[in-house]
């Protein structure tokens, strides 16, 4: 197994009458990107600023590259860049000022400074905006800086809370672009509630939900999860539900409205070639032929749907 | 590291128009007020010297000019310090620095020395013009730098009230409006037989006469610990419950 960045166990976070977080337990690898998915309000945002530093948590462990955050914050800090979901930013500095400044606070030594702004820079695309004032930058520029601040030490973890909110389509692509490149050095933990931007960069996925992880896996078990369960048919002439029922590989049958049929399919059995077949060979003429497949949008419901715990989705999984 | 924090802070308190404004009103009601003792004083003159009177320049002009300056002090504390850490808070930038490798000490004390600096600042811009006068007559000087360090002491405990208070609330209007009304108690103390010794400006007083009591000093050593080291604690509070 390779390095491992970020280890979380049994995270609780208590506001003052609601309880935000109820023990979260994950791990984080070097090379991975991981999405942390879940509806408004269900303790990402908490989550990613325990991770940070910037709030402590009511009970759990997080150990960054094996160093306790609580018991030793300076130096594990040190390993962390954050971007919170309103960039950190000073509007009376100029982009450099403020880098010049992130990199001091992140003990970046002195003769590396620059080095290290430059570079950050490139990086976010932000070379020809540095000696203007950050309050007069557009929104999409100001949440660069703010992507830049957080890698400019060059951090082994990289936690984004919400980058690409309120930015527009080019620059949301720019952005993900950005976080696809960061993952190859950094390890990078991204939250947000738009699910094409999971399906675009991430390699690990998480779902939380009421302050649990309702889903932990990789993005494969995730497009498993996505396959064709069933199809969609219509005919011309339509055949009863039995008879499409007695071809080999269809397990259910679902009569819809003016000739079409939902089945629920074996995949192990090629039965698209048996329906087309047999359409053919009885003269029912196929009309339509859709694969149905389950959407990450749907997965995403049905895992936040309040009663579904983890235990279950776990199960579900299996 | 300190010394980062405090530069930043004192960079964004000159880039904006309310530092500059704060010395230009300042400057302008302390030369009125000068003007105006050495117009008395020179009025004054012949009498004092008939009478064969202890009190020089220094301590009519340089003292008074101190006593009112105690006074705007109160009044422009607040206007400095009440965005010290609320504004970082509202607007989010606080995270950036919790999020690094700093303690909250350090990041207390680091907006805390950037204010001071600015005060340092102020009270050099003061003491200059008494310092003029060292063209036309003699001064006591050791009077007049017991008269500096005496302002620079006030301001000092001034600033970690209001840096408390301002570690309190998001809201600077309300961190404002508090401090003021903590600063006059403090002040108005010195009127009450039995508080007298709380007051900030009871144990000013003698030093303006170029009186330096080590325990007056030690009160505001420890006024101003007291207050940073409750900044602190509320500050970090605040990542334990909020």
């Amino acid at each position: 197994m390779s390095n491992q960045l970020i280890q979380v166990k049994n995270l609780h976070r208590q506001y003052a009458d609601t309880h935000a977080v109820k023990g979260i337990s994950f791990d984080l690898h070097q090379g991975d990107i991981l999405g942390f998915l879940g509806p408004n309000g269900a303790g990402k945002s908490t989550t990613m600023q325990m991770l940070s530093g910037v709030l402590a948590p009511s009970a759990g462990q997080i150990l960054i590259n094996g160093i306790d955050l609580l018991d030793q914050p300076r130096q594990a800090k040190s390993h962390i860049g954050y971007l919170p979901e309103k960039p950190p930013l000073y509007p009376e500095l100029t982009v450099d000022e403020y880098l010049r400044y992130s990199a001091q606070l992140r003990r970046v030594a002195n003769t590396e400074i620059d080095a290290a702004i430059e570079n950050a820079r490139q990086l976010c695309g932000l070379t020809e905006v540095k000696r203007r004032l950050i309050g007069n930058l557009s929104k999409g520029f100001q949440q660069r800086v703010g992507i830049a601040q957080a890698i400019i030490h060059k951090p082994d973890i990289v936690i984004l809370d919400e980058p690409t909110v309120g930015l527009d389509p080019i620059q949301i692509r720019e952005i993900r672009q950005l976080i696809k490149q960061l993952g190859q050095q950094h390890g990078v933990i991204l939250s947000t509630h738009i699910l094409p931007e999971v399906q675009a960069v991430c390699t690990k996925v998480q779902v939380i939900n009421q302050g649990q992880l309702v889903f932990n896996g990789d993005m494969e078990s995730l497009n498993q999860r996505m396959e064709c369960t069933g199809i969609i048919t219509r005919y011309k002439q339509p055949p009863t539900a039995a008879q499409l029922l007695a071809l080999d590989g269809i397990e259910q049958v679902e009569q819809l409205t003016d000739g079409r049929f939902r089945v629920h399919i074996n995949t192990a059995v090629d039965v698209t070639d048996n329906i087309v077949q047999a359409a053919v060979k009885n003269g029912w003429g196929l009309q339509e032929l859709t694969p149905e497949k389950q959407t990450l949008e749907s997965i995403f419901v049905e895992l936040t749907a309040a009663d579904i715990t983890a235990d279950a989705a776990q199960e579900a999984l299996a | 590291m300190m010394f980062h924090i405090a530069l930043r802070e004192l960079r964004s308190l000159f880039f904006s128009p309310l530092a500059w404004s704060i010395l230009a009103v300042m400057q302008f009601i302390l030369a009125l007020i000068f003007l105006a003792l050495i117009e008395s004083f020179e009025n004054h003159q012949a009498q004092l010297i008939a009478m064969n009177a202890p009190w020089g320049v220094t301590d009519l002009i340089v003292n008074d000019l101190f006593m009112y300056c105690r006074l705007i002090f109160i009044a422009i504390c607040p206007l400095l310090t009440m965005h010290i850490l609320s504004e970082e808070r509202n607007s989010g930038s606080l995270n950036l620095l919790l999020s690094s490798p700093v303690s909250m000490t350090e990041i207390v004390l680091g907006k805390y020395l950037g204010i001071l600096i600015f005060f340092f600042c102020l009270v050099l811009l003061i003491a200059l013009m008494p310092l003029s006068l060292l063209m036309g007559t003699d001064l006591d000087l050791q009077k007049l730098s017991a008269g500096i360090i005496s302002l620079l002491l006030l301001s000092a405990a001034f600033c970690s009230l209001g840096l408390y208070m301002s570690s309190l609330t998001r809201n600077q209007i309300i961190a404002a409006i508090s401090s003021l009304g903590l600063l006059i108690l403090f002040a108005i103390m010195n009127s009450n037989e039995s508080f007298k010794y709380f007051s900030t400006l009871y144990h000013h007083t003698p030093m303006l006469k170029g009186i330096m009591n080590s325990s007056d000093i030690i009160y505001y050593v420890l006024f101003i610990i007291f207050f940073i080291s409750l900044s602190i604690r509320q500050m970090d509070n605040q990542r334990l419950q909020s």
